[in-house]
């Protein structure tokens, strides 16, 4: 695989709880990586690591693209900036003018559907789904070349969803960038990733690499319920998620699986 | 200028909004007037009487001197109150070592009385500016310092991180996070502080200096003229309301409108 984010033998302690151990990823540029798994695997520790908002302790993390962007479970956006100066902070922390700066944060606005009378209030005026794509165009408009997310939809509506899919895999087809996508929700691992890697609790580690198949933005709905269908019936995904019966590795299912 | 507009055009609802300070305060002279009315002149003279004394202090201009020699010197104390303690204070805010190193230095300073500061300004500073201006100043500086240190530590634990996967520089983080939280803080304390530095001023001019309200007062006092010394009282006190409401109050409503929006 060529250069991208790449983890190795990742392994991370609070203390005396081992949060992670033994975690290897890679995530090429164009490509989506989706990691799931039930709440407190140790899935947000692994994306602080990736965005170095903490520093390894043992394993290795390659991240030679540059620059990076995040999206963060809730949209932390600065409650006392509008929302416009909110999409331009990234670009004003490189050192971009004010009119350029903004010029950029509006036609990312308007392309991700934040009407313009939006942009001059305040986080606090705007929608739950207002907010999120203001981070969401706070991170896109750095046109940055990973893209990690921390359960970024998860507070959202199926429509609303839907959309912000939509319009992510359409921006990803134009700029080739890698995307790293946290969550607990199948469907939209299935919906967005080229490759679906569960993770099991205590310690977070990787017990399952699945591929669904094609293009994520060729998948129908009918397509994406079945290969989350699928994904569900794996014996490792449900002993990850802790669901009821063994569960079976289907014979001849729409998408791949491989070793861990 | 967009600030300057913005404070215009919300100047009518401020202004409206006064009418409840103005009649609780009103209601506090009628019970002024019926204290007066039950003690005499002697011991508390009628509002009216003493507003007339105001008003000739004001017009002979025999006030307009003392009143600004202690407007100096409270605001210069409260200035140097606010600088060093805003700084200080920012910068313990971010070290956890720091910010409990000076807890205790802050209960011990706010626990000093100023009386004793001023005994020994006194001696330090003797009869001159120095004095009044030092004691301000260390009566205001724990108050101002803990509000910066608590808007510090308070700062979101999700803004911050969001702040360093964003790169933000550290001018950014000073001027576009910290501030703007900060100031939630900074603005009360400094008001507190204001309200204070008044106080604290007169207390050290009547007991070290020989001009200023304080000073006046001591001498209204050693005459035994009621009258003159709740009219001095008065000019203090109405100047504070003044400087309170009509300059820092809505500076800080224009400062903090993000706090209102959505709520």
């Amino acid at each position: 695989m060529s250069a991208g984010l790449q983890v190795r033998a990742l392994r991370h302690a609070y203390g005396p709880t081992v949060v992670l151990d033994g975690v290897d990823l890679a995530v090429p540029p164009g490509r989506t990586v989706a990691l799931v798994g039930p709440s407190g695997c140790g899935k947000t520790t692994l994306l602080h690591l990736c965005t170095g908002l903490l520093a390894p302790q043992q394993g290795e993390i390659v991240q030679p693209l540059e620059p990076a962007a995040v999206m963060f479970q809730q949209p932390r956006l600065l409650p006392w900036m509008n929302t416009l100066d909110n999409i331009a902070l990234g670009l004003k922390a490189r050192g971009m003018g004010r009119q350029a700066r903004h010029q950029r944060a509006r036609d990312m606005a308007l392309a991700l559907g934040l009407p313009d009378q939006a942009l001059a209030q305040y986080p606090a005026e705007l929608s739950g789904g207002m907010q999120s794509r203001a981070a969401l165009a706070r991170a896109l408009v750095l046109q940055p070349a990973l893209l990690l997310m921390d359960e970024p939809f998860a507070a959202l509506d199926v429509g609303l969803r839907y959309q912000l899919h939509q319009l992510l895999l359409a921006r990803q087809a134009q700029t080739a960038m890698a995307v790293l996508l946290i969550t607990h929700d199948l469907m939209e691992a299935v919906r967005l990733a080229d490759d679906v890697l569960v993770m099991a609790p205590a310690p977070g580690r990787i017990v399952a690499h699945y591929q669904p198949p094609g293009a994520a933005l060729a998948r129908d709905d009918a397509l994406v319920h079945q290969c989350a269908a699928e994904l569900q019936q794996h014996p490792a995904v449900r002993t990850a998620f802790s669901l009821p019966g063994a569960g079976q590795m289907p014979a001849s299912g729409p998408g791949a699986w491989h070793a861990p | 200028m967009r600030l300057l507009w913005r404070g215009l055009r919300g100047l009518p609802a401020y202004l409206w909004s006064g009418w409840g300070a103005i009649a609780s305060l009103l209601l506090f002279i009628a019970l002024w007037e019926l204290g007066a009315g039950f003690y005499g002149p002697l011991i508390l003279p009628d509002p009216l009487t003493t507003f007339a004394t105001l008003g000739q202090l004001l017009q002979s201009g025999a006030a307009w001197p003392e009143l600004r020699t202690t407007a100096q010197r409270a605001l210069l104390g409260l200035l140097l109150a606010a600088g060093v303690g805003s700084a200080l204070g920012l910068l313990a805010g971010l070290s956890m070592t720091a910010a409990m190193m000076a807890r205790p230095w802050v209960t011990l300073l706010l626990g000093m009385p100023p009386i004793a500061w001023l005994v020994l300004a006194m001696l330090w500073f003797g009869a001159g500016d120095g004095t009044p201006v030092f004691t301000v100043f260390v009566a205001c500086l724990p108050v101002v310092f803990t509000g910066a240190l608590q808007g510090t530590r308070t700062l979101d634990l999700h803004l911050r991180d969001m702040a360093r996967a964003y790169s933000l520089p550290w001018r950014m983080r000073l001027i576009d996070l910290y501030l703007p939280h900060v100031t939630a803080y900074l603005f009360p304390a400094w008001i507190t502080a204001l309200g204070s530095s008044w106080k604290v001023a007169v207390m050290a001019e009547l007991l070290a200096t020989s001009d200023g309200v304080g000073a006046a007062l001591a001498v209204t006092r050693a005459h035994l003229d009621m009258g003159a010394s709740l009219a001095w009282i008065c000019a203090v006190v109405g100047s504070l309301l003044l400087l309170e409401y009509g300059l820092l109050e809505p500076i800080k409503r224009a400062l903090e409108r993000w706090r209102e929006a959505g709520a």
